[in-house]
């Protein structure tokens, strides 16, 4: 019995870091358009609209990429 | 297409049947919490998951070169054995539906092919070590690696979301968090059409091997492959609505944040798990990262209950498949009209339970209320204690503060709002 601990572990250690940082970018995303859109917080709207886009971009790569490793 | 001898022919169709199942049991991983924090109407979400298990099923050419993954000794295997295999594997795929749990579909192939390669050949055609590999510890890893994640994602996501209050900025997020759900939900759709088609067409190119029909190595003829991606398109389409309650609704409340980390951390550990060489089951990630998101939302409360049944459902799929398998091989060697009594059984068995499932059908309608509470459950929720909720008030919502008993359909106000 051969059990590939290493690639257990891998598979772990990037599902825990990429999900993380995806939902991160994401939550940081739409929080930022949120509160872009109630305009009531101090700051440049235009920033903020910004950052959640640029938020919204990194995961649309990341999808981009997912989709690159169902078909490849 | 010539010289396909009536065996041949039933198995190739009992194949297709398996991808059928196949498809509607795990239209729940892709979709459950897609419908359950209503980011999409049931129907949409099926037919959305249906096109993309299809255009999957057409878009990789790499056929599984080994069906069972090295788990049995595949030389020499006869037609039948395959056959009764596949008849262990939907059989155990429709019980496991009937009773509403996700249960792996690979994990019901495999059981099948084992028992009935046991039947046939004894067992030195097995390679025990590989059933370990392969199964079990996957079976454990699965929900840990992808509960962890959904756990961690969740608690991080309402962190990010501490500061938003107002009802204009909540509704805003919530939207938000349900787009980007469905874009998990459809990379999961898309590789299950990839994985699991992919399968069925292995099968149906080996036993067409074995029957001499194909030469041996040759890739799954056009037909095979619109075939096969046809049947997981059309079981999903169909929807596993019992299994989709249990998962977006059964094992614990999801709102729209803790979905989005739920479908993001499967979607991800099934991809991860797929390109680095340790495989895990699509349903067992998606149940533990549905869990871990539970858990992770602060007076969030996973029904201990529902979920032991589930474990007890995955650790019965090996041998409950097997059994039929070697049963079913059994019958298969006396003869031809083994093969016929197999097949009469199998229809009779998969009429049978879908007659009981008519007694209390879920659909479309009724898949977001709360599961009554079935003979099982209330056997189980009589010797299992109740499960330890933490009710914290969390941001402005409120937590219903009791903890119901298990399952007790009982408690509208911990619903989550789905309309």
């Amino acid at each position: 019995m051969n059990i590939d601990w290493a690639a257990l572990a891998s598979v772990f250690g990037v599902s825990l870091v990429v999900t993380v940082a995806l939902v991160g970018l994401f939550s940081l995303g739409i929080v930022g358009l949120a509160k872009q859109a109630s305009a009531t917080t101090s700051g440049s709207p235009v920033r903020a609209r910004a950052g959640a886009y640029a938020c919204f971009a990194l995961c649309a790569a990341a999808v981009g990429y997912g989709i690159y490793l169902i078909v490849a | 297409m010539e010289h396909i001898t009536l065996l041949l022919a039933i198995v190739v169709v009992t194949a297709l049947v398996f991808d059928f199942t196949n498809g509607f049991h795990d239209t729940a991983n892709a979709m459950a919490t897609t419908i359950s924090t209503g980011a999409l109407k049931p129907k949409t979400a099926v037919a959305m998951s249906a096109v993309l298990n299809l255009v999957g099923a057409f878009l990789s050419v790499e056929v599984a070169k080994t069906i069972s993954g090295g788990i049995i000794n595949e030389n020499g295997l006869r037609t039948e054995v395959i056959f009764a295999a596949l008849v262990g594997a939907i059989l155990w795929n429709l019980l496991t539906w009937l009773v509403g749990l996700p249960s792996s579909s690979s994990h019901a192939l495999f059981g099948g092919l084992i028992g009935a390669a046991v039947m046939s050949a004894g067992w030195s055609s097995i390679n025990g070590g590989t059933v370990v590999t392969k199964v079990l510890l996957p079976a454990i890893a699965a929900p840990f690696v992808a509960g962890v994640a959904a756990l961690l994602a969740t608690k991080l996501t309402y962190r990010i979301n501490r500061k938003i209050t107002d009802e204009a900025q909540l509704k805003s997020t919530a939207k938000g968090y349900r787009a980007g759900q469905i874009a998990s939900a459809g990379l999961v759709s898309l590789a299950h059409g990839t994985n699991d088609a992919q399968k069925t067409m292995g099968i149906i190119t080996l036993a067409l091997v074995t029957g001499g029909v194909l030469a041996p190595g040759s890739n799954p003829p056009v037909w095979v492959i619109a075939s096969a991606g046809l049947a997981i398109a059309m079981g999903t389409y169909l929807g596993g609505w019992r299994i989709i309650r249990t998962m977006g609704s059964g094992l614990t409340d999801l709102k729209p944040p803790q979905g989005f980390a739920a479908q993001t951390s499967a979607a991800t550990v099934i991809l991860a798990s797929s390109h680095l060489g340790f495989s895990l089951s699509t349903t067992q990630s998606c149940s533990g990262a549905v869990m871990g998101a539970g858990l992770g939302r602060q007076g969030g409360v996973v029904r201990w209950s529902t979920a032991t049944r589930m474990f007890v459902a995955w650790g019965l799929t090996l041998p409950a498949a097997g059994l039929v398998g070697a049963g079913a091989e059994f019958l298969t060697k006396q003869g031809p009209w083994g093969v016929a009594v197999v097949a009469v059984l199998l229809v009779a068995g998969s009429g049978a339970i879908w007659l009981l499932s008519r007694r209390k059908p879920v659909d479309h309608t009724n898949v977001t209320e709360p599961e009554p509470a079935g003979v099982v459950t209330t056997a189980i929720a009589a010797v299992s204690p109740p499960p330890v909720g933490v009710n914290v008030p969390e941001l402005k919502t409120t937590i219903p503060a009791p903890v119901p008993a298990p399952d007790a359909p009982a408690d509208p106000p911990a619903r989550p709002a789905t309309v």
